[in-house]
């Protein structure tokens, strides 16, 4: 297996509620082990994944939100939030977590890897993806 | 060309799977590949030999057994969300210290590498669920 393919991760859920946002991290996590271009997106109440403060002691789940903020460990390159979902919702960059990113080859580093983008770069990164997990 | 197919809901429930099915046997039919079907999420439920749907209703599970029987298909059900609903095979009782198993014929429990794999293998990942 030499060859290397753009990975989208479409996140499309809210972090609780189903389970699918939170098996989806687990996919994320495995596909880093593969050596590819792993890219993640979030739309719709998929942005919900990334909001700071997420406080989960009331409805008994697991709070995984922490996860994110590793991914960048996990060689993750690139975090997508599309802005008209989060506008949608009343919220901004602000309202969500920073992901820290650096390459330790080359030490080369990113202070943040969540990008937030409109909906034709949107579509456009889609496109360019070779395969799209959409959750 | 080279398809996988990823199915994220159970049988019944959702026509995910049933979708994923014909999709799957017209594929075939029209001489297209399948490297492997993958289930994850509630997926992995369609991979249980304990499923009695009425006899007027189809039965999702067979379905997907004889479909491997005839195409030597690969039936991959995600290991981390099997534990997760109870779907069973000889090792993960073994593993997991269980009573029973309940796996059905031609599937296999196997990690989310599979998956990995099987996205980087095919031209094509199709993904069936909501």
């Amino acid at each position: 297996m030499s060859d290397t393919k753009n990975f989208m991760f479409l996140n499309r859920r809210a972090p609780y509620g189903t389970i699918y946002a939170w098996e989806s991290l687990e996919v994320v996590l495995i596909a880093a082990a593969f050596e590819q271009n792993v890219s993640l997106m979030f739309v719709d109440d998929g942005v919900y994944e990334l909001t700071k403060g997420q406080d989960t002691t009331g409805i008994g789940m697991k709070n995984f939100s922490p996860t994110y903020r590793t991914l960048g460990d996990y060689e993750v390159r690139h975090m997508y939030v599309d802005k008209a979902s989060l506008e949608a919702r009343g919220l901004s960059a602000d309202d969500l977590v920073q992901v820290e990113w650096e390459d330790w080859e080359t030490e080369e580093s990113v202070d943040n890897i969540v990008e937030v983008v409109d909906s034709d770069r949107v579509a456009e990164l889609l496109d360019e993806s070779d395969v799209v997990f959409s959750f | 060309m080279k398809f996988s197919i990823q199915v994220n809901e159970g049988p019944y429930q959702h026509q995910a799977s049933d979708s994923a099915y014909q999709f799957t046997k017209a594929a075939l039919e029209k001489g297209h590949e399948c490297f492997r079907i993958f289930f994850y999420h509630d997926g992995v439920l369609n991979g249980t030999r304990l499923t009695t749907p009425p006899q007027d209703d189809r039965n999702i599970v067979k379905n997907w057994t004889e479909l491997a029987e005839k195409y030597d298909l690969d039936l991959v059900v995600c290991v981390a969300a099997a534990q997760r609903r109870g779907i069973v095979d000889d090792g993960e009782a073994e593993r997991n210290g269980k009573d029973a198993t309940n796996i059905a014929p031609k599937f296999r429990i196997s990690g989310l590498g599979q998956l990995v794999e099987a996205a980087i293998q095919s031209d094509r990942l199709v993904v069936f669920g909501d």
